[in-house]
């Protein structure tokens, strides 16, 4: 084994144990990168030598506790100071952030190591990577295919072993569908699990950082680092989390699983159907007691999802215009010529639909008939669910309805493409945690079985997806990408 | 006012909430700063910053609330006004729309001697924006300079009923809003810092007629005096416009100035849609019945108190009452001073006339003023002691607001001191009377003005230092001796 091909708490146990240098594993996974990155084009930003430098430190100082010594990427729309921070966009193309998002200092803190940030739709807009401004990502198990979005450089990296681990962020499905599509673990925690300060908003009510990772139990060790009340972000909640690496436990003797019979619907694809139904009769024989139930309100789930995302995002991308950073339109006559201008050139397609979009349901004469009721639908949707966790532990589905579909396949019809987040957005709209984890392939490409869990249980999906994924070992069939090992 | 016409008016009152930082972030909100030197990340709308709310915004809008006798919600959010201008950084500011802080107040004003009741509709927290910077005129000015040092200092924005009929009444609304808010200590409501701004929805109707007129929004009202001068020509405008068949549209309009007129910005059909909704970053605010009760027991006396005081325990006129309780400092000023001198009514009139004049003539706030309570106290005394006369003591007044100085020692340096020994002012009278003879005929053939003249030759002769009792009654027994 090479150390790239090596997961997080694998790289942990080389490095206490001093078997190999933080700087080896670094040089490992740049020359890693270097060799399948022109193929995938996960990342946005690469900084190697500052990689090698902060490697050599951690092996000077000989700290190697936590991830001390560990390299990550990031989603390039969580700023970094002094690294720029693009969000995938022409407006942020030369955007360097003085600050960097709590979630950053944290990692940073726990002295791991920052490879880059990594491409994304267009400031999180899309589930392909396609809507990147600079170019699209590949999906490591067939380059033809996308990895997903918005998070698709996250999952794409993970997966071609390009890094360890990354973070990304998820507003209707932006971890969890890519995370499936890439055959690798990820999780949207509960919403005000972990902080957003420094994250560029999206959907202010549905955003959440997460994890993206080769096994549960590296998921589990990240969310220690990120998780937990921020004062910069009033919408993150006081509220004590377990050491979530506790809950890296195979009994699950008496968990009580649903199933919700509308996720097995909605045009699912039925090979989708048969594998996820499989890993429920695995978690049977682990002595978890599977039922199916009804969520009632889900076909409404992805326009309220749509009205309410779009309406917040018109006015969180309000600032990109032209005034304080980011590019503006320098020919313009008056300022709101270069309003307008600066906007057209800087967004893309994606964007300007969406702002249009949300800006049309707030506007005076149409506010009450698409944004509030699309907030009245987000109640229902969230009553659903805590009725189901009256009884149940957590809840499990597909992740998504197809398989990694290829490049340019979904472009003509945007609706078409929304279609991806239908098993998720409901989980955003509810604010619960969820995590897609690898249970299986569909012609070759990666099944995402999602689990989902009650506010600020993540433990309970931890504790799920880690038997699941001891019982099985689809975890370990990695992706070939057409290069050969060892040259 | 045109016959037959009564104008409306209904006021916008925004005003600076007293905090040492802003609204969302921990940046300084002194005024008077170097152009962006009081901002940060988040008040200049970095990519991913959030807003956090400073609880103290919220404990000086509630004693707002509380002082203005409004109910305080028990549960209020915040919500985007979202358009595009250079000066606001995020595009949208942070306001309350439809759940605000706090509604259904009123205040009493004085108007024309009659107690009148003004109601308060709403008063909600919200974030104040930057502000642009021009050479000279914006149409002519080459570039705009954006200065963020403002952006998110917080406001509160109260809003009357349209309960007001005379640009009198409106200013005295703010006069008396402006006392409340500065005794309950929210704000130090300084017009000309920006600290107190103020827009008027004006509008006319019939006498007679129940439904409210249209109005127009008049903008850019620096002072008081604008505030009335523009209210007084948007009420002739219209009257003239309906008189020549002209309809009123709704629209804003601009106070100008320097042409002393209004003129329209905008229509309603060209106002903003604004796509006011929640702001998803700030969780909505509740607040308990303990916090309220606390913070009402917390207010200090308030103006309608304290007049009641003066007007009970010193038996002052209303209309001083109103003077005195202008700004908790003057009233101050008072209360220190009869302690130390007993005639209130004495000390109301100097504060009134002679201590507001030098006040206004210097543009100065009386906790400028170099003159403390128990020095004016003390030169009060010196009047009644006969040391100086109340005209002297104008001068010496003048003195102690230029240098500080006590009376005592300015008359000393002066040689101001009253003449008030009997034998001086006897010999003083007997030489002009016996110098001027035919003044004197004047007096016995009964010109009894002509004893103006010897007083005057006396002040003269003491360059003013005579006591004028004692004068006037020594020249009376002088002139007797003459029939």
């Amino acid at each position: 084994m090479e150390l790239y091909q090596l997961s997080l708490h694998e790289l942990q146990d080389i490095l206490k144990k001093q078997d190999s240098s933080s700087e080896e594993i670094v040089l490992s996974i740049l020359k890693r990168i270097k060799l399948v990155e022109d193929n995938v084009k996960a990342f946005v930003t690469l900084d190697e030598e500052l990689a090698i430098e902060k490697a050599r430190k951690c092996d000077q100082e000989k700290d190697y506790t936590g991830i001390s010594g560990i390299p990550y990427a990031l989603k390039d729309l969580i700023c970094t100071r002094g690294m720029r921070t693009t969000c995938s966009s022409h407006m942020m193309e030369n955007f360097v952030p003085t600050y960097d998002a709590t979630v950053a200092a944290k990692l940073k803190e726990a002295k791991g190591i920052l490879l880059g940030k990594l491409n994304m739709d267009e400031f999180a807009m899309g589930s392909s990577t396609e809507n990147s401004a600079f170019y699209p990502t590949r999906n490591p198990w067939d380059l033809e295919r996308v990895p997903g979005g918005s998070s698709g450089g996250s999952a794409a990296a993970v997966a071609a072993d390009e890094a360890p681990f990354a973070l990304g962020t998820d507003t209707g499905g932006s971890i969890r569908q890519p995370a499936s599509y890439c055959g690798i673990v990820g999780l949207k925690p509960t919403y005000g699990r972990v902080s957003r300060s420094g994250v560029v908003a999206f959907a202010s009510s549905l955003d959440q950082v997460g994890v993206l990772s080769k096994n549960v139990r590296d998921c589990a060790i990240i969310l220690n680092i990120i998780a937990g009340h921020d004062p910069l972000d009033s919408t993150s909640v006081n509220v004590d989390f377990p050491d979530y690496t506790e809950s890296l436990s195979t009994d699950i003797k008496g968990l009580k699983i649903a199933y919700p019979q509308e996720y097995f619907q909605q045009g699912v694809d039925e090979e989708i159907k048969e594998v996820v139904k499989k890993a429920l009769l695995k978690y049977e024989e682990m002595g978890a007691v599977v039922e199916e139930v009804s969520l009632p309100h889900s076909e409404y789930a992805l326009a309220a999802y749509f009205l309410v995302s779009t309406a917040e995002a018109s006015a969180n991308l309000a600032r990109f215009d032209g005034v304080r950073y980011g590019i503006r339109d320098l020919e313009a006559e008056n300022v709101v010529e270069m309003f307008s201008n600066t906007r057209a050139a800087g967004f893309g397609d994606e964007v300007k639909r969406r702002i249009m979009l949300g800006t049309y349901a707030l506007s005076s004469g149409y506010y009450d008939a698409y944004y509030l009721k699309a907030l009245k639908v987000r109640r229902l949707i969230s009553n659903d669910f805590e009725k189901i966790f009256k009884d149940f532990d957590i809840i499990v589905s597909p992740t998504t309805p197809t398989t990694a579909f290829k490049l340019g396949e979904q472009n003509d019809n945007p609706l078409t493409l929304y279609m991806n987040d239908i098993l998720t957005v409901p989980i955003n709209l509810a604010g619960l945690p969820g995590m897609s984890v690898p249970c299986g392939f569909a012609a070759g490409l990666p099944v995402g079985m999602q689990i989902i869990a009650r506010p600020f249980d993540e433990a309970a999906i931890i504790r799920a997806a880690y038997a699941y994924e001891q019982y099985t070992d689809h975890h370990t069939v990695k992706p070939l990408l057409g290069v050969k090992e060892n040259g | 006012m045109a016959k037959g016409y009564e104008t409306v008016i209904g006021l916008e009152v925004h005003v600076e909430l007293k905090t040492e930082s802003k609204i969302f972030c921990s940046c300084s909100t002194v005024f008077g700063a170097e152009p962006n030197t009081q901002v940060c990340p988040i008040c200049s709308g970095f990519p991913g910053m959030l807003p956090v709310l400073n609880a103290r915004v919220v404990e000086l809008a509630i004693k707002a609330g509380l002082a203005l006798n409004c109910e305080i919600a028990d549960y209020c959010k915040f919500d985007r006004k979202n358009y595009f201008y250079p000066d606001l950084p995020k595009a949208y500011q942070i306001s309350q729309y439809d759940l605000p802080i706090c509604k259904r107040g009123c205040l009493e004003i004085d108007a024309d001697g009659q107690k009148k009741t003004i109601g308060i509709t709403r008063a909600h927290i919200e974030e104040d924006a930057g502000k642009l910077v021009h050479q000279g005129d914006i149409t002519s000015s080459p570039f705009s300079l954006v200065d963020l040092n403002r952006s998110g200092v917080p406001l509160l924005e109260i809003v009357s009923e349209p309960d007001m009929r005379t640009a009198q009444e409106a200013r005295t609304y703010v006069e008396k809003l402006r006392s409340i808010l500065l005794f309950a200590g929210v704000s130090d409501c300084r017009m000309q810092e920006g600290s107190l701004r103020c827009d008027a929805n004006v509008s006319v109707r019939p006498v007679g007629q129940k439904e409210l007129g249209t109005r127009a929004e008049i903008k850019n009202l620096n002072s008081f005096r604008s505030l009335e001068k523009a209210i007084e020509y948007e009420a002739k405008r219209q009257i003239f416009d309906i008189e020549d068949g002209v309809e009123i549209v709704q629209e804003t309009r601009t106070w100008d100035e320097e042409k002393q007129t209004t003129r329209s910005m905008r229509s309603k059909e060209e106002a903003h849609d604004y796509r006011y909704f929640p702001d998803p970053d700030l969780p909505p605010l509740k607040i308990g019945k303990d916090w309220i009760e606390t913070l009402r027991g917390s207010l200090p006396e308030l103006p309608d108190q304290a007049q009641e005081r003066l007007i009970r325990d010193f038996n002052l006129p209303l209309y001083d009452a109103v003077i005195i309780t202008s700004s908790p400092e003057y009233l101050a000023f008072f209360d220190d001073c009869v302690k130390l001198y007993s005639d209130a009514k004495v000390v109301s009139n100097w504060m009134m006339g002679e201590l507001n004049k030098v006040l206004n003539q210097n543009n100065m706030e009386i906790s400028d003023c170099k003159i403390r309570p128990n020095a004016l106290a003390r030169m009060l005394e010196l009047i009644d002691e006969g040391t100086i006369s109340g005209k002297m003591a104008k001068t010496v007044f003048e003195e102690m607001f230029a240098s500080g100085k006590e009376a005592d020692l300015i008359i000393k340096e002066k040689g101001l001191v009253q003449i008030s020994d009997e034998e001086t002012l006897k010999k003083l009278i007997n030489d002009i009377v016996v110098q001027n003879p035919k003044v004197v005929e004047d007096y016995k053939n009964g010109k009894k003005k002509a004893a103006g003249f010897f007083v005057g030759q006396v002040m003269k002769a003491t360059k003013g230092q005579a006591n004028p009792a004692l004068l006037n009654s020594l020249l009376e027994e002088r002139l007797q001796k003459e029939l």
